[in-house]
């Protein structure tokens, strides 16, 4: 019998209790939905976690007191809460031991006190502004450029000038019209003035990277309390090939500017863009076997759904079967109709919620403003899986019915 | 007995010259167990039914008509005893070569006309040549010749509910004919019909009598047993009478 003509009986007959058969699929689609969406979301966002963490450009490594992942259990929350800040002494310490290995050491704080707001005679910007003091290795460090003015120099941030360099969205808002350079702007009650613009960077994760205020350190450190800050240290390698033998001075560096006995544990954290990364597919992973175990159950109760309808439908139909095979169908026949019905039930309801998951995935991602993905390995995987459970959940009503004595059936009202 | 209905038809009817052996039964028994009671519900039975045949099989309820014809029908097999269809041994056959015997060698047409309820008339008569594997555009050519054949011609896209009867009963019997069996089976074919309608059945069984085909039909009515040109009366499983009418 031909494959084509199978098909069209089993929608026939799936047809026929639309209802039951919608309920029945909807088991499946809810299961495959919840893997494929998660999938989805998570490659979606890993894309642009990945390029979003190389804000720290390359062959870099960040020096800090607090991990940059959530810390799960209390007793390392506490330990690390007990760190002592890293002053800024310490960190020009450390820029002095490094000296020899590299060039670029960028020292940065932000703001702790609550939204930052700038303002420039009656004009001001919208409150929650990134503002922080670094030094003049900030634009290497962080892939930032100066479009208009200067960057800081090393006299900048070794006498502590009051000088900021602004980031466009601040500039569009204070100064649409006229230069913003040598203008005095206001920033956390102090006066700053303008030496620089940066050039645009636009968003990451939904957020802009454009209203930043940067001064120099010492001046930020003095302005607002050395002592309530803990400095974070960004090193970069001079080349790829140089990275780990620079990343084990900067190991060694910082233990000596903490005092640390050599059976001492690292008072600070160490981490790079791979360690970042690193750190999302940890996270990543976890949602993924969540997912997995709960759409493992849901399709698993779904397949026992199918079973179920199944049978019922074998008994509901005992006369169309006596029927077909009075008329010569063969038990192979009666076989396949009813797995294909099993599968078609399980495949459609694992299509659909392949089409939603998908869906719901990439409008969470682009919600979060990741790049749009197709997961063809989920989808496929998530297909495999549905015929699977047609013919798992199929095979025994199916074989059921085959084995059906014609003339019983014949009788069967 | 009351006068045939249509005692004309009587006057003219034919009977054409038998042709090739087609059913040889011979010793033919069949056992039921009903938990520790045993049902002989057939003793041993003879019968031979040759090509151009039109034979009716009578005999009151319990005597072992239904279990003869599932037997004829290949939908059962004896407990014991020799059964060669057109030459075959098929008392022991299992099911899928019985299966491929009912689909290519008998149709069958049951009292309850048995169509399947949602399908319309066309694809309830291309069933057989479906599993047949017969290309789509064959047995469509197929299903509508013997529609056309039994007066269906213009109720091809009609449901099953939504025919009479009689209308149901042909299809039923262009389904029986598609797949050019060696026999055409009918189990009580009026009993669910009017008189009237009934005898219009009987009228096509008679126009295909004379077009060529095989034919036997149980029934428990002197009336319909008078259209065929042999009777074979049973009791208790066994042959009673076997005799040709004219
Ligand atoms: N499947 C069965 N199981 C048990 N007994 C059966 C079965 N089929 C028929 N019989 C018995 O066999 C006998 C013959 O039945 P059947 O062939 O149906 O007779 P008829 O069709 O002439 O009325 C009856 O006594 C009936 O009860
Ligand atoms: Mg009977």
């Amino acid at each position: 019998m031909l494959l084509n003509e199978i098909l069209r009986m089993a929608f026939a007959s799936l047809g026929v209790n639309k209802l039951r058969s919608f309920l029945t699929m909807s088991g499946i689609t809810i299961g495959v939905f919840s893997v494929i969406g998660v999938m989805t979301t998570v490659s979606a966002m890993r894309g642009s976690i990945e390029t979003g963490l190389s804000f720290l450009g390359s062959n870099m490594f960040q020096i800090g007191k607090y991990p940059t992942g959530p810390t799960t259990d209390g007793a390392s929350r506490r330990r690390i809460e007990s760190r002592r800040n890293i002053t800024f002494a310490e960190a020009q310490r450390y820029q002095q031991l490094m000296e020899s290995a590299t060039d670029v050491v960028c020292l940065k704080v932000f703001n702790r006190d609550g939204p930052v707001q700038a303002t420039y005679g009656n004009r001001k910007t919208e409150p929650g502004l990134s503002f922080g003091g670094t030094n003049e290795h900030f634009l290497a460090a962080n892939q930032y450029g100066v479009e208009l003015g200067r960057n800081f120099t090393a006299e900048d941030v070794d006498l502590g000038r009051p000088i900021i360099i602004i980031g466009q969205d601040v500039r569009k808002k204070l100064f649409p019209a006229e230069t913003p350079l040598g203008k005095l702007i206001k920033v956390g009650g102090r006066a700053y003035t303008i030496i620089g613009v940066f050039a645009e960077k636009g968003t990451n994760f939904g957020q802009s990277q454009d209203d930043i205020l940067m001064v120099p350190i010492t001046r930020f450190l003095s302005d607002f309390g050395a002592a309530r800050f803990s400095i974070n240290i960004a090193t970069q390698a001079p080349s790829q090939e140089r990275y780990n033998e620079t990343l084990d001075k900067g190991i060694t560096a910082m233990r000596i500017v903490r005092g640390l006995k050599s059976d001492e544990d690292n008072d600070f954290e160490i981490y790079s863009n791979d360690s970042l990364i690193a750190a999302f597919a940890k996270v990543a992973d976890a949602v993924r076997a969540g997912a997995l175990v709960i759409s493992g159950i849901a399709l698993l109760a779904a397949s026992v759904g199918i079973m179920n309808i199944m049978l019922v439908s074998v008994t509901e139909r005992t006369k169309e079967i006596g029927i077909r095979k009075s008329i010569g169908a063969r038990r192979i026949s009666i076989l396949i109709q009813f797995l294909i019905e099993a599968i078609v039930l399980s495949l459609t309801g694992g299509l659909v919620g392949i089409l939603f998951g998908v869906l719901a995935g990439n409008g969470l991602a682009m919600w979060m403003k990741a790049s749009i993905v197709f997961p063809w390995d989920w989808a496929g995987i998530g297909l495999l899986v549905c015929t699977a459970i047609g013919v798992g959940a199929g095979l025994y009503p199916a074989l059921k019915a085959a084995r059906l004595d014609p003339i019983e059936s014949l009788r069967y009202e | 007995m009351t006068a045939p209905a249509a005692p004309a038809a009587h006057i003219h009817r034919p009977t054409r010259p038998p042709g090739a052996l087609v059913i040889e039964i011979e010793g033919v028994t069949k056992l039921y167990k009903m938990g520790a009671e045993i049902i002989h519900a057939l003793r041993g039975v003879q019968l031979t039914i040759r090509r151009n045949e039109y034979l009716a099989i009578m005999g009151p309820s319990g005597s072992g008509k239904s279990t003869l014809m599932n037997m004829l029908g290949c939908l059962d097999t004896p407990t014991d005893g020799r059964y060669d269809f057109n030459g075959k041994n098929v008392a022991h056959m299992v099911d899928d070569e019985l299966a491929e015997i009912r689909n290519r060698e008998i149709g069958f047409v049951f009292q309850t006309f048995n169509l399947l309820p949602r399908s319309d008339a066309l694809h309830n008569v291309e069933l057989p040549l479906i599993y047949a594997g017969m290309s789509p555009s064959a047995r469509r050519e197929r299903a509508l010749a013997a529609l056309s054949n039994v007066g269906l011609a213009d109720r091809i896209h009609h449901k099953p509910n939504e025919l009479s009867g009689g209308q149901r009963q042909r299809v039923a019997i262009a389904r029986a004919l598609v797949n050019n069996p060696s026999i055409i089976l009918a189990d009580e074919p009026t009993g669910n019909l009017d008189s009237k309608t009934g005898e219009e059945i009987m009228a096509l069984f008679e126009q295909l009598y004379d077009q060529g085909q095989t034919i036997i039909v149980v029934t428990h009515e002197e009336d319909i047993a008078r259209h065929a040109r042999r009777i074979v009366r049973l009791r208790d499983g066994l042959i009673e009478s076997d005799a040709r009418v004219h």
